[in-house]
């Protein structure tokens, strides 16, 4: 596939959201670049999935902005395809798993021999090419999570946003996962995902942006962060003192 | 009693023998209310899927209005197309009253409404479940019209049965506009009210059966359709 155009850096200035007269997330200001994982920590309820939405664009900002900052943010179909999202629970359409990888290339008008072919090379890359023709709701949770990365390996993304990918599923799943995760990343992906698993972002991350309440207390390299992490309430998480 | 079990028995001898009769009445039944329920569908699942992910001013009120259309009296809906076919009408020019043309012009505007208020639901609850992963892969609303119609399939087919329960079953619109002519308008619904009224309880108890052992077989299907895909499409 060509480089296309870059999209990146993403840029969130200010950005509050509000709901049911509360302020979930509160005036943050985060920059992301190219390059390697980015985790979202922080304590239930701290606004983790509300970030990667407003990020995604799935959600708009009751104030401040998100902005790409990269020159493919001018064209609306890089800036709408660029990025894919898998959440913690996948939504899968009640068609087979091939269907499933194809249905997005379709709407970026990919011609039907090389969706197929693409697809076909998603579903290897998760070991799920054995399955192509299984209706996708009776996968096994792992199974069904895998296929949503497949999807979402298949656009190509220049961002992708995983939102707790292995918060349902067992060890050895969970592994799976983060294998595909790391290809991700080889192949120039930048991640951006939130998880409940400390050993996780250790293995994953590079740097940590840790959310309180709304807010960002702190945003550190990963090595630095699990050792001495530079905000009282990073502290508190780690050790388990932070309830919420 | 006497006069129930002998036309029960009569009936069962008609319907062994394949009384041409019978038959005819059963054929129109089927042809009028299936080419309503195809035409009903076509337009109510597209409006349905519609009015659940479209905003428009009014979208509300047009809600209201089509789901209370679902319980339209038929013998209005005959009488309101009795009119508009009737040679003085504005679709007199088509001279569809009293053939089955207008028979299935009425069973359309009673089903539509049934068809389109049930996919409403359907497509909504099934938009509440993929808006955020159909918008995360650049789909817009109403470019997911096609997609959720499509995934609703098994779902959105007991719309299209009860839309096709209440056409082969209803009696009041189609012997307004078709007239309950021998041979040429007569169906089950309406043969079963003329021969119950002129005695002949024979043929009337004969088509109730099959009419009995249509709605049977539908909701069988139904059924069966809506555990076999549980089982394996996992939906």
């Amino acid at each position: 596939m060509h480089a296309p155009a870059p999209l990146l850096p993403l840029l969130l200035e200010e950005v509050s959201f509000q709901a049911g007269g509360q302020r979930l997330i509160d005036g943050v200001t985060l920059r992301l670049e190219a390059g390697p994982p980015t985790v979202i920590l922080g304590p239930n309820g701290a606004g983790k999935s509300l970030l990667l939405r407003l990020c995604h664009g799935l959600l708009q900002p009751s104030s401040g902005r998100v902005a790409w900052l990269g020159p493919a943010a001018q064209q609306r179909d890089t800036l709408r395809f660029g990025q894919a999202m898998v959440f913690q629970k996948p939504v899968l359409l009640r068609r087979s798993v091939l269907d499933n990888v194809i249905f997005p290339l379709k709407l970026r008008g990919m011609n039907r021999h090389a969706r197929a072919e693409r697809a076909q090379a998603a579903l290897d890359r998760v070991g799920l090419a054995a399955l192509a023709e299984r209706p996708a709701r009776v996968l096994s949770g792992g199974e069904q999570q895998r296929l949503a990365l497949a999807r979402a390996w298949a656009l190509n993304p220049q961002i992708l946003f995983l939102d707790e990918p292995t918060a349902n599923l067992d060890p050895a799943a969970t592994r799976q996962v983060e294998q595909i995760i790391k290809g991700f990343v080889r192949d120039g992906t930048k991640i951006v995902m939130t998880t409940h698993d400390l050993g996780q972002a250790k293995r994953l991350a590079s740097d940590i942006v840790f959310l309180h309440r709304g807010r960002i207390t702190e945003r550190t390299p990963a090595d630095i962060f699990f050792t001495a992490p530079r905000s009282d309430e990073a502290g508190a998480f780690l050790n388990g003192d932070l309830t919420w | 009693m006497t006069t129930i079990s002998d036309a029960f028995l009569l009936a069962l001898q008609m319907m062994w023998q394949g009384n041409a009769e019978l038959l005819s009445i059963i054929g129109l039944s089927l042809r009028v209310s299936l080419t309503a329920v195809v035409i009903g569908s076509t337009i109510g699942l597209p409006l349905g899927a519609f009015l659940a992910l479209a905003r428009f001013p009014g979208r509300n009120a047009f809600i209201v209005l089509l789901n209370a259309s679902m319980g339209l009296p038929p013998v209005v809906v005959g009488l309101i197309v009795y009119l508009l076919l009737s040679r003085s009408g504005p679709l007199g020019p088509l001279s569809w009253l009293f053939t089955p043309m207008g028979m299935i012009v009425a069973q359309v505007v009673l089903i539509t409404p049934i068809v389109g208020a049930l996919a409403r639901q359907t497509v909504a609850d099934l938009w509440t479940e993929y808006e955020e992963q159909l918008r995360s892969l650049g789909l817009t609303p109403l470019r997911a019209i096609a997609t959720l119609l499509w995934d609703g399939r098994f779902s959105l087919s007991t719309a299209v049965l009860a839309g096709f329960g209440r056409a082969i079953a209803e009696v009041g619109a189609i012997i307004i506009v078709g007239g309950n002519i021998a041979g040429y308008t007569r169906t089950m619904t309406t043969a079963i009210s003329l021969e119950t009224s002129r005695g002949d309880l024979a043929l009337a108890m004969a088509l109730g059966i099959v009419l009995l052992t249509i709605a049977i077989a539908i909701n069988t299907g139904a059924s069966l359709l809506n555990s076999f895909t549980r089982k394996t499409q996992g939906a």
